[in-house]
């Protein structure tokens, strides 16, 4: 089937019921007097269990897009539904406790609290739910990624890889709906991105949890079936890699060049 | 998120920052420690002065010049504003007059019962040795009004009265810092200077029997022999001035009443009331009351170095509250509301103060405990009085300035944007 660079394809059939949904999303932020438009009116569908890419340059407004699906930045102007529920008006104890109950989020730089054993990074999330049983939760999280026998090492103890697990452990120990990454192989080699990567297909393929992946590495990108590109704020491919690749995806040159009037907001 | 939690990481985080919470709590400690010292010498003062005034001896009142006219603050030295004199005395010695008064007596100098009265305390040299005593210019009836008995010797008598005899009776700690023991005193040489030019040299003749009270530290001496002596003693219109009158009122008289009767028979010679009658409640209501404003002072004084003490914390917590912008982004990532977060600087602040109280407590406790009954080469004794309450506020006090300090900087890391906070390196 073809899609054509100028009409990315409508929607993709959801593997389950819409997830997410964003109307018209506006972020505009302030640099110094001048406002830049970091997201341009983006609409777009999630389905429950899908593992997607975003992709775009610098500047693109992919970080942004991921903060404001993460409920961790709010949008200037349009609507975001998660689960039936408008997040627009959530107050920040909402917020907080949808981001504590139904997001896990992976970062780039791990994101690891230096002074923390392996154990109690994990046991953090469930803490500011009240759970009980943290500890045998946590273990168990720490066990689905293979570091079980690491649970008592703190951070610096640890390799980029096995720091990188704890923190996938950590966003997986609430059992959440969605797991964001932002940039989750940036700062790993070949190897372990491998790894990483194969963890987070397993748990979108036998827990069904969506996975939303932002990343610029292509070769990671092509391990999720949808990948939605970014440019200037504005989605300008929503498609799967292996039909779309070379239309979809701009070139090395395009990519290279930063939005000027979009830089620094999206850093 | 469960309370318990909060603190078990509060604590997790002054053990990776052992020095800085140290230094931190230290501000507190001294604050506390500060507070409960100096509030138990201000105290310890003021239960000093009450015994004191209790022990002046019952039904006494004290007719000194009045303070209205800053009359008593130049003391003995400026007789223009000495307004009382042994006229005045004779007057109420004399029953026909003042029937209710078992015996007055003029006194220069010593324990007038006044709190701004010159008590002529001066160097006192005998024997090569050398104190810090009270000369007291009086008449014999004064060892009937103040109940003194003798360890030694004898009282002054009518007979040293009307010889003007230079002798003296010493009190107890006179006695020892100078000649060791009472019987050894009687009999030796004992001078005072005021200033460099006049020197009094007495013998003494007696030695008071220790009471624990001002006469310990005092020296007596024949009121007629002073006023002969002292040239500043005598008034221009040739009377002797005296700079106060005690008077004993007899058993079962009252002594409001009394007091209302020496108004009545003084305002018949003064034409002003230039004088004023004072009871022991009222001398121990005004030095209670002095008491209180020095324990008041101790305190603020004490209060500012908690104050001091609180913003250290604040300054350390908004230092932290910067250095763990990061930490506070990814906690509110993985759900940590803002009540979180400020509950969690909220927790640390008064941890720390909580900790300095209590170390603040203990050592200001046992600084009262071991400053109690020193003199610090000053001659005085302190004594001190810890008092449950100052112990209670000053503890309350440092929590609440953890809570004061604390809640600003714990509002400005609640309030930290996520994003930015997870983009500080």
């Amino acid at each position: 089937m073809d899609t054509t660079l100028t009409m990315p394809e409508p929607k993709q059939v959801a593997r389950g019921a819409t997830m997410i949904e964003l109307r018209g999303i506006l972020k505009v932020y302030r640099a110094g007097d001048v406002p830049v438009v970091a997201l341009d009116h983006i609409d777009l569908d999630i389905a429950r269990g899908e593992m997607l890419s975003i992709i775009g340059a610098s500047g693109s407004g992919k970080s942004t897009l991921m903060n404001i699906l993460g409920c961790l930045d709010k949008p200037t102007r349009g609507t975001y539904t998660l689960e039936g529920r408008n997040v627009n008006a959530l107050s920040d104890r909402q917020l907080a406790r949808l981001r504590g109950r139904r997001i896990g989020f992976v970062f780039q730089s791990f994101n690891l609290l230096s002074r923390m054993t392996a154990l109690e990074q994990v046991e953090l999330p469930l803490i500011y739910l009240g759970v009980r049983n943290r500890r045998r939760l946590a273990m168990r999280a720490l066990a689905s990624v293979g570091l079980a026998d690491r649970w008592h090492h703190k951070p610096t103890q640890l390799s980029g890889g096995q720091q990188q697990r704890v923190a996938i452990a950590r966003a997986l120990v609430t059992n959440p709906a969605i797991i964001m990454a932002d940039e989750p192989t940036g700062a790993l080699d070949t190897k372990t991105t491998k790894a990483v990567m194969e963890t987070l297909v397993r748990l979108n393929a036998e827990r069904g949890i969506t996975v939303i992946l932002v990343t610029h590495e292509l070769d990671v990108a092509a391990y999720t079936r949808r990948v939605i590109t970014l440019r200037d704020g504005n989605i300008i491919s929503d498609a799967a890699p292996g039909r779309t690749n070379v239309v979809a995806f701009p070139s090395a040159e395009t990519r290279r060049e930063p939005a000027p009037e979009a830089a620094g907001a999206d850093a | 998120m469960i309370f318990l939690d909060t603190l078990r990481m509060a604590l997790g985080e002054f053990t990776t920052n052992k020095l800085r919470t140290a230094l931190t709590m230290l501000g507190i400690v001294i604050g506390v420690c500060a507070v409960i010292a100096l509030m138990a010498a201000g105290q310890g003062a003021s239960a000093g002065v009450t015994a004191q005034v209790r022990g002046l001896g019952s039904n006494l009142l004290f007719i000194t010049p009045a303070s209205t006219s800053n009359a008593s603050s130049g003391g003995v030295r400026d007789i223009r504003r000495l307004t009382l004199t042994t006229a005045d005395e004779a007057a109420i010695n004399d029953p026909s007059q003042a029937p209710y008064v078992q015996a007055a007596v003029a006194q220069f100098g010593g324990d007038t019962g006044s709190t701004t009265g010159n008590t002529l305390t001066e160097q006192f040299i005998g024997n090569g040795q050398n104190t810090t005593a009270s000369l007291a210019a009086t008449e014999p009836a004064y060892q009937q009004i103040r109940n003194v008995t003798m360890a030694a010797g004898n009282f002054i008598s009518q007979d040293d009265m009307t010889r003007k005899t230079l002798s003296a009776v010493i009190g107890a700690q006179v006695a020892q810092d100078l000649y060791g023991t009472p019987a050894q005193a009687v009999g030796q040489q004992i001078s005072m200077s005021f200033g460099p030019r006049f020197t009094l040299n007495l013998t003494v003749i007696g030695v008071m029997q220790r009471s624990g009270g001002p006469n310990d530290t005092t020296v007596i001496m024949p009121l007629t022999a002073f006023e002969a002596r002292v040239p500043f003693g005598r008034s221009p219109t040739g009377q002797h001035n005296v700079q106060a009158i005690i008077v004993k009122v007899k058993n079962g008289y009252n002594l409001n009443t009394a007091k209302a009767q020496l108004t009545t028979l003084l305002d018949q010679t003064h034409t002003t009331q230039d004088f004023q009658i004072s009871s022991q409640n009222d001398l121990l209501a005004t030095s209670q009351k002095v008491a209180r404003t020095l324990t008041i002072l101790l305190g603020a004084i004490a209060g500012i170095s908690l104050v001091v003490g609180g913003i250290g914390i604040m300054n350390i917590m908004l230092v932290s509250v910067t250095e763990r912008t990061r930490e506070i982004g990814i906690r509110k990532a993985i759900g940590a509301s803002r009540d979180n977060i400020l509950l969690q600087f909220v927790c640390e602040a008064v941890i720390v103060t909580l900790a300095g109280g209590i170390v603040g407590v203990v050592l200001g406790v046992g600084a009262a405990i071991l400053a109690n009954g020193q003199t610090f080469g000053t001659g005085t004794t302190v004594t001190t009085q810890v008092s449950s309450t100052s112990v209670v506020a000053a503890f309350a006090v440092s929590v609440i300035i953890g809570l004061f300090f604390g809640i600003y900087p714990a509002w400005r890391a609640s309030h930290l944007d996520p994003i930015e906070a997870l983009r500080t390196e």
